[in-house]
């Protein structure tokens, strides 16, 4: 492929790609606060970037300890309920009548709003108990792996079966060299899916009680007490938080990709 | 008794061959009383309109699908036993690599699946890309490749484990005239070096006739055998661009479409070719 794009060099795509949503980024910012600072727009309606910063500054230790506490219970629940979305996807692979009793739950679940089973588990597990936000977390990364696990393996074409058939590869043989990295790219696409979603409902399920500490208990008791850049402060921490756990998502896409083709592309 | 007959002499032996297919709207009989021995090395081509069962015969022979009447040898063997000893090699029309492999790692996959170690296997794959001129592509992926070089990759597969019985069906139906032609002359070296028996479906008169030892032509509704043609161009006879100059190829073009379509073809229809 590499032959053909002689025109751009590969080398300045990349800086192009790194630097391009740096520029937007930082022209975003300085418009920002421009509009603050000499338009004038009230500071509760919207604080400037700078003071958004310095509150950052001044509350680091509390801003990376709440990032860790919603952090963790982001990671258990995509790894738990991705877990349990691929491996009840191989089974409704195989078995039909598995499948045909999964989907409705599956489109259920699908469909719970975060905002309401959130007090409902909270109060479930007790007030100082992180595991109705790990099972939030966990709901909300089920669905798309599973979904998408269960579309990848159904994706071998009857002509590579009919392949591996002829070769009298064995169940293991074919699930290895041909069920499993057909749907590889597809478990990954679920996986980054639920990344951002497993954040999102950690973050949001802080806001109906359970233990203090997390990064959505500190925006909203941010925002009630009208501390507003510092309420601003930790919402840019969640961003950062969403971001570095779907940036590990895309490195996982990667390296997946990169050991399916040996290595060599 | 099926060992001293067929043990070594008969690849394939079809008798009274049917298969019928349960559909939604009903049964479809895609076969009947299909009679079809080829011999160890020869080069047989199955030709007939769309829909008169070639695939099907094809994938019954393969143990793709079993037949609903009658019986199929195989080197002596049901059909079963021949895929479990890897009696045959395959290719269908779409060259079906998986794309995720290099063509090296395409073409050694069956010989990965049934344990060759990695030395061994290395040395074959570089043979057979050899044989079907992509050494220097052996790094590439398939969608890096043109549609015949993806066909020639999934040739050079079918090979891998010298098959004494090669299975085609339409292998170069997706290529273009001139490709087509290049591949057949190809295949007819490949398969003279190997001595394998070829069952080559093929819905083109000249492609048949170029490639072959003998034409079954059949018909469909239902799938049968309505006649069959011996080529008769010896095996030592180079198939090159000048056998399709020659006359005697034009008259096996010839019988082979009156076969095909039960009515001697008029002089008129004849020059108009
Ligand atoms: N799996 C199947 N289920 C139902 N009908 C089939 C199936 N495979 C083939 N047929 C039918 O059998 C007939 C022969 O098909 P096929 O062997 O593919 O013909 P050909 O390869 O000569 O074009 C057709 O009428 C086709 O519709
Ligand atoms: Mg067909």
């Amino acid at each position: 492929m590499s032959v053909v794009d002689g025109v751009r060099s590969p080398r300045r795509d990349r800086t192009l790609r790194l630097v391009a949503p740096v520029a937007v980024g930082l022209l975003g910012l300085a418009v920002w606060q421009l509009l603050v600072g000499v338009v004038g727009v009230s500071a509760y309606l919207l604080p400037s970037p700078s003071e958004i910063a310095a509150e950052w500054t001044a509350n680091a230790g509390p801003i990376a300890e709440a990032a860790w506490i919603t952090g963790v219970n982001a990671v258990l629940g995509l790894l738990v309920g991705s877990a349990v979305g691929v491996a009840l996807a191989a089974v409704a692979a195989r078995l039909r009548w598995i499948d045909q009793m999964l989907a409705p739950v599956v489109a259920g679940l699908a469909v719970v709003p975060i905002v309401a089973l959130a007090p409902v588990l909270n109060s479930m597990f007790g007030a100082d108990s992180e595991i109705g936000r790990r099972t939030i977390a966990a709901i909300a990364s089920f669905v798309p792996v599973f979904l998408n696990t269960l579309r990848g393996l159904r994706q071998t074409t009857p002509l590579h079966r009919d392949l591996m058939r002829s070769y009298a590869a064995t169940g293991s043989q074919t699930l290895r060299t041909l069920t499993l990295p057909t749907a590889a790219p597809y478990v990954l696409t679920g996986l980054r899916v639920a990344s951002s979603l497993a954040v999102i409902s950690a973050l949001v399920a802080e806001y109906f009680g359970g233990p203090r500490g997390g990064l959505g208990a500190f925006i909203s008791t941010s925002a009630a007490t009208s501390a507003y850049a510092r309420a601003w402060a930790y919402v840019g921490a969640s961003i950062v938080l969403g971001l570095g756990l779907y940036l590990v998502t895309v490195a996982l896409e990667r390296l997946v990709t990169r050991l399916l083709t040996g290595g060599a592309r | 008794m099926s060992e001293t007959i067929n043990g070594d002499g008969v690849a394939v032996a079809a008798n009274g061959v049917g298969k019928t297919f349960d559909t939604r709207s009903g049964e479809v009989q895609a076969l009947t009383g299909v009679d079809l021995r080829v011999a160890a090395g020869e080069f047989v081509s199955l030709i007939g309109p769309s829909g008169c069962g070639k695939s099907t015969l094809m994938r019954l022979l393969a143990d793709l699908d079993s037949p609903s009447e009658g019986t199929i040898e195989v080197f002596g063997k049901t059909p079963a036993q021949a895929r479990r000893d890897q009696d045959y090699g395959i290719a269908f029309q779409q060259a079906g690599l998986l794309p995720w492999r290099t063509v090296a790692a395409n073409i050694g996959l069956p010989l990965e699946l049934h344990g060759t170690d990695r030395a061994a296997r290395a040395a074959r794959v570089a043979e057979l890309a050899e044989l079907v001129g992509l050494s220097d592509f052996a790094d590439r992926y398939p969608d890096q490749l043109s549609g015949g070089m993806q066909q020639r990759v999934a040739i050079a597969r079918s090979l891998a484990e010298q098959p004494r019985l090669l299975l085609m069906d339409e292998p170069f139906g997706a290529l273009d005239e001139m490709t087509r032609e290049r591949m057949q002359a190809e295949l007819s070296r490949i398969v003279g070096e190997s001595g394998a028996a070829v069952v080559f479906v093929t819905h083109s008169i000249p492609e048949a006739v170029f490639l072959s030892d003998r034409v079954v032509v059949m018909s469909p509704r239902p799938g049968r055998i309505t006649g069959v043609v011996d080529i008769g161009i010896g095996r030592d006879v180079p198939r090159d661009e000048s056998l399709r100059e020659t006359t005697a190829f034009f008259a096996k073009v010839t019988e082979v479409r009156e076969a095909l379509h039960g009515t001697p073809v008029t002089a008129s229809g004849r020059e108009g070719r």
